[in-house]
């Protein structure tokens, strides 16, 4: 019996050879246990070494496999290539990102605004060890958690048309993880980050699309947490105007 | 002595490959972007509807300005509602408005988190009375205008 097979239409850029990128096609076998990336590892072992692309965990943590998959922004460890039949199945790099060589996006974009909102604890006065832990109650850490879960993937990035039409947004995950640590009860650095991301490039940025909140594989919902750091942005002015005195 | 460096091209203009300097490929978003996608179509659809809500606004401001006018303003506006452009005009913004209404209260959990003690009031809650507000202050105003 002969096997099934399906066809990947796999975007190439090679900049030392072409100045547009090209699709080519490769047939793989169809295999029930195989996801997309399991495909392009096939790829690249028994067709084509020349194939370029990241990958790492292959099992939906380490965030670094994300592609356009029939111009959806989706982990390839976890899109079963079953789910794409008969196909061709067009796989692309992640939109939105200036692309190095094929597959592969340079993410420097993310890395410097991931790093401007201070995705870590801050607190005024560090307590003295002797002290004992920070502690939390389930509660607390409820309210933060869903944040936490965030791989820094970028397929929100890749879905936001504010970010693809105004590359100087913050973006999502930066903003969502800005939240995690607002809401950690350990932390004491949200009027730093409300500094950053009040400007025009922050949170009055996005128009709630959504489609970050639900391309997102980890359920973190960017798109919420933007719009609460709106609802707390506002508070914040009103409370500003309405008394001043107060910090 | 010197490195030997990338291979030369000096009759080319165009950008060149060469080694630690990648040459990036970089797209632009076509301004018809949203038609690609149902879901894009209905971001735009529900962020069009604002000038619906400003349509309807605009013409509740200009009947009360009639008002100020005289009886005989106020009654040919009145008379212009009537008309089939009136009428059209006036279901096209209705059915938008229901829409933007819809979206955005479908929306409102997003935004607010609610907490009473430890438990967090579900979405689900805080949809359903966004939208039981919409009604009472709706049947508020029927009975204000029909009762009149």
């Amino acid at each position: 019996m002969t096997q099934q097979t399906i066809a990947l239409e796999v975007f190439r850029y090679r900049p030392e050879q072409e100045h547009e990128p090209t699709f080519q096609t490769y047939e793989v076998p169809l295999r029930k246990d195989w996801v997309v990336l399991d495909a392009l590892n096939y790829i690249k072992d028994e067709i084509d070494g020349t194939l370029t692309f990241r990958w790492s965990c292959r099992m939906g943590v380490c965030g670094s496999c994300g592609m356009m998959i029939n111009g959806t922004p989706v982990l390839t460890c976890a899109a079963f290539l079953e789910t794409y039949q008969p196909g061709p199945v067009r796989i692309e790099p992640l939109a939105n990102f200036p692309v190095v060589r094929d597959l592969v996006i340079l993410m420097s974009d993310f890395m410097e605004k991931l790093g401007r909102v201070k995705p870590w604890i801050m607190t005024d006065k560090e307590k003295p060890v002797a002290e004992g832990e920070y502690l939390q109650t389930p509660t607390q850490l409820a309210d933060f958690k869903q944040y936490s879960m965030c791989i820094n993937c970028m397929l929100c990035y890749s879905a936001c048309p504010v970010y693809g039409l105004e590359p100087d947004f913050i973006g999502p995950a930066a903003i969502a993880l800005a939240q995690r640590y607002n809401l950690d009860s350990r932390d004491e650095g949200n009027a730093e980050r409300m500094e950053v991301l009040s400007q025009d490039d922050g949170i009055w940025q996005c128009t709630l699309v959504g489609e970050c909140s639900a391309v997102c594989p980890k359920a973190v919902d960017p798109a919420g947490a933007i719009q609460r750091y709106k609802v707390a942005s506002t508070n914040d002015w009103w409370r500003s105007k309405l008394m001043p005195w107060g910090k | 002595m010197s490195r030997p460096g990338p291979k030369q091209h000096p009759m080319s203009h165009a950008t060149r490959y060469r080694k630690y300097h990648p040459k990036l490929y970089r797209t632009r978003m076509p301004i018809f972007w949203w038609v690609r996608r149902w879901t894009h179509v209905r971001f735009i659809t529900r962020e069009l509807t604002s000038v619906f809500v400003a349509f309807y606004a605009i013409e509740l401001l200009f009947l009360l300005w009639t008002l100020t006018l005289g009886q005989e303003a106020y009654d040919d506006f009145l008379a212009w509602l009537q008309t089939p452009l009136a009428l059209a005009l006036n279901t096209i913004a209705f059915l938008m408005i229901l829409y933007h209404s819809i979206t955005w209260f479908n929306l409102a959990p997003k935004a607010l988190v609610v907490r009473v003690g430890e438990v967090r009031i579900p979405p689900v809650a805080i949809a359903g009375l966004n939208y039981a507000g919409w009604v009472v202050l709706s049947a508020a105003l029927a009975w204000f205008i029909l009762s009149a």
